[in-house]
């Protein structure tokens, strides 16, 4: 699926650092990366960009040695290269600075640097002949001495020594110890390491103290940390995986200028994002993956976002899901104003309004990450609100409103709401892996009956399941675990449903599903909405969010960057939105003219048009 | 009597300090070895047939050489000790057994070995060993004061500080002790940075096995003057509970083990009735919950048990 994209400047004139050619990677069933071919040049700006899923880092972890590539060649300046480990691709003087730091917390930033460095290897023969060398050297210049030349009382001082041929002997002999005293005196960690490795990092410019202990660090100390730690083991090809997630505008601004003096001193840098604006802004080049798959490499200067966000995306296709009209739509659940933080304080929610409407289907897209979890468990009450309400409209009282702010699940389900939640992380938080189909249904009914557990009825319940939505298992008494995705998916999804909610919220459920199962998924989302549930449908494929959903909300970075109607939404324009930061909004870059856009953020720079 | 009672308390503080140091080597690579009781009970086995084959191997008793008996019993102690470390890392590294289980095997495993193998061993000679073994600088029974607490111990005592130190120092100062650290801490980190995790789990457990066998040596040749009737497993629990108190600090376990053995002690110096010298036998264990709950609180960074403590490592989890 190559697009033809023109490339004025001519490849053959400049050096090419590292070459990727037919790198597959597959996991169990999924096809992480299939037959990639990929360049990087030496100093310059690679973006690699793709939506989530799409086989970014898992590509760049081959070329680090996290991974090993199940097909596939690289090549390192023309020579062919297997990389096996971390240390293989260190040993090729590629460095990767991962999205989750890899840094020990209880070290100092110094000693996270010079971690796992090697002492350099001591050639015998080599040191030998030096000294020998060095030796008769001095000798020579002994017998050529001409006191003459030198007067004064301080000539002595300028007179060659002279080393008879036993001390020569002598020190040749005991070579081996000096390697030996070499290597202690490597081993030994002296108190003045951190200046050694402040010396280098002053040198290229970062200002840091690096005898502080990474736990007392903010995140962007810890990248540049990372970044030094690459820096001082000699990288020349340096991987940068979502580099700018974490950052404020204004560290980014500084990391952007500590990439462009690396690029400056020749080397090669790979940044995987998914942030448009940073791709046209950093890089010299980008190359789009979908799928796993490569679809092209295009210079920067020679592209725009448009271009970028159709390539990324995809050419919409038709899935028929089946949709109907929306009926009897009310308002079910209005979040209001949600902000959140997480445990390190950075904002994962902010400023979030919205509504899910009885009779409809409420699409949640954006890239993963921006907050989609954290929304949906801070509505089910797992998640710690720091601002905003969350009113529910109780169906069974004429609509009443109950607010369900900080409250904990059990006293959401005591107040009569009756909410289903069909979490991303299936038997993690949905289903218990070892416990049977009967097991997991009493998750739900387990406070009911008198002393003993009342197992007849979700017996029944995981009967009725398996027979409807056609689970593929060997017994009601069969570990969840051992069930295909698909099947899994289905027993959560069914368990749900059962609880007859007036709210449904689903993250992720088709993730991993072949297509009959999503499509049994979908079918049953469907005929929840016909049954005037307000479902709350959180996918990743935007062609699907497309079909499916009556009303898409976009979110990226926690914020809501807008709401679009599913049956006129156009695929690229949530690319945009999804992609979109504070600064689009700002400098107005995003225009939408042949669409209706609903803002319901309060966005600062005004409306885009 | 102040001073027999410093004495012999430092005398059976060398107990845990070999035991709570080999498992401080090993913790700080990220095992958690519940076997070190029963890995104490392998170093006593291989410790007593080392001495027995040497002793076999002499004409007579009277040829038997302080230095000789003590150098056998130490390598034959370590090796065997550290054959139950090379079990427990085979287990958890290379089959990624959960650590807990497997550390609890082999306590069950090396304490009825202990009974099964020292039961049956013909331990004539082992009571003119033990004296060998436990000869000090100065006599113990004719000095008193300080010459007699700091120098009438055997040799094994003070190894046992010498092993302490040293080690505190190879953790602290040394590459070998950083890299160590780091992989107990973030062993994906360790990995990235090219540090084999594997090895160094393997060797850590190997080496902290056997220093922790030499306390099952200690313990039957020279506290115990080659008496084989005494398991040594109570007191490995206490090597373990060491590491909790002492907060994973090699230099520390010196004085911790000698405040250990001074409460374990002091039921015996201290004329008291059974009840009472139950209660002051508990006290190790309430000091080391102590120490757990104040550190948990008020936990400072650098006092936390090491980060992957108990977990297994794997490159490509996901």
């Amino acid at each position: 699926m190559e697009t033809t994209v023109a490339i004025t400047t001519s490849d053959a004139q400049r050096d090419v650092a590292i070459q990727l050619k037919g790198i597959t990677k597959v996991f169990g069933d999924v096809v992480a990366n299939s037959n990639v071919d990929l360049e990087v040049y030496k100093g310059e700006i690679l973006s690699i960009l793709g939506e989530n899923g799409s086989g970014k880092t898992t590509l760049m972890n081959m070329i680090a040695g996290i991974y090993f590539p199940d097909e596939g060649h690289i090549y390192i300046d023309g020579e062919e290269v297997v990389i096996r480990s971390p240390k293989d691709a260190f040993a090729h003087k590629i460095g990767m600075i991962h999205q989750h730091f890899k840094l020990v917390d209880t070290f100092s930033a110094a000693d996270n640097i010079i971690l796992g460095e090697k002492c350099p290897k001591f050639d015998l023969a080599a040191e030998r002949e030096k000294l020998a060398e060095a030796h008769r050297a001095e000798n020579e210049a002994y017998e050529n001495y001409d006191e003459a030349e030198h007067p004064g009382p301080l000539a002595y001082m300028t007179k060659p020594k002279f080393h008879p041929e036993k001390e020569t002997k002598r020190k040749l002999a005991l070579m081996p110890f000096v390697g030996i005293g070499r290597r202690i005196k490597f081993n030994w960690l002296a108190k003045k390491r951190a200046d050694e490795v402040q010396r280098i990092a002053n040198r290229f410019g970062f200002k840091i103290d690096l005898k502080k202990k990474i736990y007392d660090m903010s995140v962007s100390e810890k990248q540049t940390v990372e970044i030094i730690k690459v820096l001082y083991r000699g990288a020349d090809i340096l991987i940068l995986d979502e580099p700018t997630a974490v950052l404020t505008p204004q560290e980014i601004e500084k990391l952007f200028d500590v990439i462009r003096n690396m690029k400056a001193a020749g080397k090669s840098i790979i940044i995987i994002t998914h942030k448009l604006n940073e791709v046209m802004e950093i890089s010299d080049r980008v190359a789009v993956l979908r799928k796993g798959e490569h679809i092209a490499t295009v210079e920067t200067a020679f592209t725009d976002e448009q271009q970028l966000t159709e390539m990324m995306v995809g050419k919409k296709v038709s899935l028929n899901i089946d949709r109907t009209e929306p009926h009897d739509v009310k308002n079910r659940l209005v979040v209001s104003g949600l902000s959140a933080v997480n445990s390190d304080g950075i904002k994962v929610l902010d400023d979030v309004s919205f509504e899910a409407k009885s009779g409809e289907i409420l699409g949640i897209a954006g890239i993963a990450g921006s907050g989609q979890r954290e929304l949906l468990e801070a509505i089910a009450g797992l998640y710690k609100i720091k601002d905003g309400a969350i009113t529910y409209y109780d169906p069974a009282k004429d609509d009443a409103p109950v607010d369900l702010r900080s409250k904990t699940p059990v006293q959401i389900r005591d107040l009569g709401v009756r909410l289903s939640f069909v979490p991303e992380d299936r038997l993690g938080m949905g289903l218990v892996g070892n416990m049977d189909l009967v097991d997991n249904m009493m998750l739900r009914s387990y406070r009911k009956g008198f002393m003993f557990l009342d197992r007849k009825s979700p017996k029944k319940l995981a009967e009725t399941i398996v027979n409807e939505l056609e689970v593929v298992t060997p017994s009601t008494h069969t570990a969840v675990r051992k069930l295909s995705g698909g099947n899994v998916q289905k027993v959560l999804v069914g368990r749900e449903i059962a609880a007859s909610p007036s709210v449904l919220m689903a993250a992720y459920p088709v993730r991993g599903l072949d297509i009959n199962s999503s499509y049994t998924i979908y079918n049953l989302l469907n005929e929840q909405k016909e049954k005037g549930v307000a479902v709350i449908f959180v996918g990743e494929d935007l062609d699907v969010l497309i079909e499916l959903c009556d009303r898409i909300l976009v979110i990226c970075a926690g914020r809501v960057t807008g709401v679009v109607d599913g049956r006129r939404a156009i695929k690229e324009q949530i690319g945009l939105l999804m992609t979109k930061t504070t600064r689009d909004v700002d400098e107005n870059q995003v225009s939408l003219d042949d669409l209706e856009v609903h803002q319901e953020n309060d966005v600062k720079g005004g409306d885009a048009q | 009597m102040f001073w027999t009672f410093l004495t012999s308390t430092i005398k059976f503080s060398t107990l845990f300090l070999y035991g709570s140091v080999g498992e401080t080597i090993t913790e700080k690579s990220g095992h958690l070895n519940l076997g070190i009781p029963g890995i104490m009970c392998m170093g006593a086995i291989g410790g007593c047939y080392g001495v027995r084959s040497y002793i076999d191997s002499l004409g007579s008793l009277s040829q038997m050489s302080g230095f000789a008996v003590v150098l056998v019993g130490m390598i034959c102690a370590f090796l065997f000790a550290a054959l139950g470390g090379l079990i427990f890392s085979f287990f958890t590294v290379t089959l990624r057994c959960n650590q807990n289980i497997t550390g609890l095997t082999i306590t069950t495993f090396g304490v009825a070995l202990n009974s099964l193998m020292l039961s049956k061993l013909d331990t004539r000679g082992f009571y003119e060993a033990g004296t060998l073994f436990a000869k000090g600088i100065v006599d113990a029974n004719t000095t008193d004061g300080l010459v007699k607490v700091l120098f009438s111990h055997s040799a094994l005592v003070y190894i046992a500080i010498a092993i302490a130190i040293i080690t505190a120092i190879v953790i602290k100062r040394t590459r070998v002790g950083l890299n160590l650290r780091a992989v107990g801490e973030n062993p994906a980190t360790a990995d990235a940075a090219g540090i084999s995790v594997g090895r160094y789990r393997y060797f850590a457990t190997l080496i902290g096995s056997g220093i922790a066998g030499l306390g099952g040596l200690f313990f039957i040749m020279d506290y115990l003057t080659g008496s084989v009737e005494y398991g040594i497993d109570t007191y490995g629990w206490l090597a373990v509970a060491l590491v909790i108190f002492t907060v994973w600090k090699p230099n520390w376990a010196i004085l911790g083990s000698i405040l250990f053995a001074a409460l374990y002690n002091a039921s015996i110096y201290l004329n008291l009735s059974f009840t009472e010298r139950e209660i002051i036998k508990m006290l190790p264990y309430i000091v080391t919950v102590l120490v757990l709950i104040i550190t948990s609180i008020f936990g400072r960074k650098s006092v936390q048990p090491p980060a992957a403590l108990g977990t297994s490592y794997f490159r490509e989890e996901r």
